[in-house]
């Protein structure tokens, strides 16, 4: 017989079926960070003398800064010192111009984790650029994107190609002393994905990135810079993964949204890096700066499925800058076993009119701990502006926790502020019902956890809708099928 | 149909059912009446295998299998259905969608092929029909904000879909107004056949003058203290149970 109890059990045992290692051949930096290390890594990328200059002067600043402490979570003190800055499937130092040079043993690893690279089996419409470490190490239909003026490309070729670009935005949105993470994060960066969407393009297809640590002793600092032009459209999505270890794994990442004059940007991440085990051991530590300036009747979309890591501390905020700028949004954040998350997001209205809505959707299990945080903020000039924000637990067992921070200030007496929270758990007599109809505890709480976030699934990609429901079920599934 | 025997059960630690003997042959309807607090419910959570009503002795068998041990989903897919007296609500999981999981789940377990969403779709909007509800309902998410009657009606609608072998109905007469009563013996008297039993919990004869039952039983003190015919049902309404408690506690052949 299954009852809260049981699923409590049931759910503890999850299967984490990304959780494989590759054995390529790599080439890893010695743990350590200094200037050095830092030098190596700009080398190592060919960059330009004012690039190096600027990953210096931010690890100059992180090392005046401290580690933030606010956030409801607990760990252990991280040795930045114990960490390895830099590592690359060796293949990939003579840069392969085509998939066909790609090593075949690193697109197996992408096939094996459903995201197969080769442009004929890929899924119709999204182009993806694959990041494995710390180098990208394919990126699919580029020529395709070419036609319509889109830029699609590792951030470390755009800082050839396109240095005015990178020079102008890279920074403009997250600077580098932004907070401790960032600092560290723009002092060491290693890849990540460059776009940039041309004035009136709509973006033909959806554009993708998948973020897969294999190397042991790693961190991935990977830098997302996404331009979009006034008038501009493009759907953006993220995903990410890592093998099982017993250590933890820190994953800083920063990533930049600017969407100009009219333009639009939705940005949406599916993020399941290894939990660590039902007992708390090992797991991805996911500190990430994700930030957005929207420009006059400009509109942001932040949509995040976070099921994975140890510890999240996430805040993916609008800056809404220009009038009429709309800012959005929604997140599933589920935490289960010893997992931690603290994540929200910031509104800071700055221009007239301007109006954001979140939705939050936190779900915890097992004796995890899952907080909401949201600031928003009414400028001296938010005339009119408006927020509604929206954030609902659900509580899976009586040993997890889940808990609100709502921040709210505002500068201006004509915007409104409207905020709506939620707790409740699955009860006995819901599962009762659906088990007396036949259906299995597990696909009861499925459902009842795939409907509680069905308002945030909605603004998924299609495609991606129905893997975010699967990746719920996994990630409350009991290792027994 | 179903086959009980000396059933003993417990609810935390305390002893509701106390030998109970209950024999339903295929097609037939059995109606349990008796004092709030007898048992009835009890039975019903007992055969369906909630959590919390503990078995001390006896035994159950549906179509001839043991279903004491199996779990409730199980015993679903084995055919036993119970119509709750308080149907819970499950915001936020479609009507349809739970519908759907539940005819899955049992067609699976018979073995019969599962129906495609157009199939299902077209299928649940004739049941929806039959129970009088509007086709809304079936986006509406399980039970969230259905009147008293509707989630009812809805439960029978469940009932219908399942074609299961037993049901037990257990007070669904219970806050009906007589339009929606009528609804509801309609369905449960179309669903009568010779291959489906039915256990109808109630504490109204009038129930009973819309479901004709075969037998009567009266349930008192977790035992089976008399059994009759339809008649009973109404000698029950005059005299009240009084009359029977302290009585002889022979089981229902
Ligand atoms: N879940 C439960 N927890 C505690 N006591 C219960 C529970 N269910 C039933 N009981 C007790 O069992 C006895 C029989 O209840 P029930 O089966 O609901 O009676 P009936 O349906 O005949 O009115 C009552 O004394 C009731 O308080
Ligand atoms: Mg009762």
């Amino acid at each position: 017989m299954a009852t809260n109890a049981e699923i409590e059990s049931q759910i503890k045992a999850r299967e984490y079926k990304a959780g494989f290692v590759t054995n390529i051949e790599s080439e890893t930096l010695p743990p350590g960070l200094d200037e050095d290390v830092v030098r190596f890594i700009s080398a190592k990328k060919g960059e330009p003398e004012w690039l190096t200059e600027w990953r210096l002067k931010a690890y100059r600043e992180w090392l005046t800064m401290t580690e933030p402490d606010w956030a409801h979570i607990g760990y252990p003190k991280i040795d930045y010192q114990d960490i390895s800055y830099y590592s690359a499937p060796k293949s990939m130092d003579d840069k392969p111009k085509s998939l066909d040079e790609v090593d075949p043993e690193l697109l197996a690893v992408y096939d094996k984790l459903g995201i197969p690279l080769h442009e004929q089996m890929a899924l119709a419409g999204v182009a993806v650029d694959a990041v494995f470490d710390s180098v990208s190490v394919a990126t699919t239909f580029r020529d395709k994107l070419e036609e319509a003026g889109v830029i699609f490309m590792p951030i470390s070729e755009a800082v050839h190609e396109y240095p005015e670009l990178i020079k102008k935005y890279m920074g403009s949105v997250v600077p580098q002393r932004d907070n401790y993470f960032a600092a560290l994060n723009s002092a060491v960066f290693s890849d990540g994905s460059f776009v940039y969407i041309p004035k009136g393009v709509r973006c033909p297809m959806e554009l993708s990135t998948y973020f897969r640590i294999n190397e042991a002793m790693t961190g991935q600092f990977e830098r997302t810079l996404i331009v979009a032009d006034e008038g501009s459209y493009v759907s953006y999505l993220e995903g990410c993964t890592a093998p099982m270890r017993d250590e933890n794994q820190l994953h800083a990442a920063v990533v930049e949204l600017v969407a100009l004059d009219g333009a639009e940007i939705k940005y949406s991440t599916v993020q399941n890096w290894y939990p660590g085990d039902e007992n708390g051991k090992g797991g991805i530590y996911n500190f990430v700066t994700k930030r957005a300036v929207a420009h006059t009747n400009a509109k942001v979309s932040w949509t995040q499925v976070e099921t994975g890591s140890a510890v999240t501390w996430k805040y993916p905020s609008c800056v809404l800058k220009g009038d009429n700028s709309i800012g959005e949004f929604y997140s599933v954040a589920l935490t289960n076993n010893y997992q931690q998350a603290d994540t929200g997001t910031k509104m800071i209205h700055m221009g007239k009119n301007t109006k954001s809505t979140i939705i939050s959707k936190g779900i915890s299990a097992g004796k995890s701990q899952n907080a909401y945080r949201g600031l928003v903020r009414m400028g001296p000039m938010a005339e009119g502006a408006r927020n509604f924000t929206q954030c609902d637990s659900l509580l899976l067992g009586d040993k997890c926790g889940a808990h609100t921070f709502p921040y709210i200030e505002s500068k201006h007496p004509s915007a409104v502020v409207e905020h709506e929270a939620t707790t409740s758990t699955v009860s006995d007599d819901q599962l009762f019902l659906c088990q007396q109809r036949g259906i299995d505890t597990e696909k009861a709480v499925s459902m009842i956890v795939n409907g509680f976030c069905k308002e945030v699934f909605k603004e998924l990609p299609m495609e991606f809708a129905v893997e975010a429901g699967k990746l719920l079920e996994i990630s409350l599934e009991g290792s027994v099928g | 149909m179903i086959e009980i025997k000396d059933l003993k059960a417990s609810v935390e630690e305390k002893d509701i059912l106390k030998g109970l003997n209950l024999n339903i042959g295929p097609g037939e309807v059995h109606a349990i009446m008796g004092p709030n607090g007898a048992g009835k419910s009890t039975l019903g959570n007992v055969l369906a295998g909630r959590e919390g009503y503990e078995v001390t002795g006896g035994s159950a068998t549906l179509n001839g299998k043991d279903i004491l041990d199996l779990d409730p989903e199980e015993r679903a897919r084995e055919g036993l259905f119970l119509a709750f007296q308080y149907p819970v609500e499950i915001p936020g999981v479609s009507n349809l969608e739970f519908l759907k999981a539940s005819v899955d789940a049992v067609r699976e377990q018979q073995g019969k092929p599962a129906l495609d969403s157009v199939q299902f779709l077209k299928l649940a909007r004739e049941k929806c029909k039959a129970v009088n509800l509007d086709q809304s309902f079936l986006k509406r998410g399980v039970n969230e904000g259905f009147s008293g009657g509707e989630k009812k009606r809805n439960e029978l609608m469940q009932m219908m879909l399942l074609e299961p072998s037993l049901c037990i109905l257990d007070e669904t007469d219970s806050g009906l107004d007589i339009d929606a009563l009528q609804v509801v013996a309609e369905g449960v008297n179309a669903m009568r056949d010779a291959n489906r039993s039915f256990i109808v919990v109630t504490h109204y004869q009038r129930l009973l003058d819309y479901i004709v039952p075969d037998y009567v039983h009266v349930l008192a003190n977790g035992r089976i203290v008399k059994s009759g015919g339809k008649e009973l049902a109404l000698e029950l309404e005059e005299k009240g149970y009084g009359w029977l408690e302290n009585g002889n506690d022979n089981g229902a052949e």
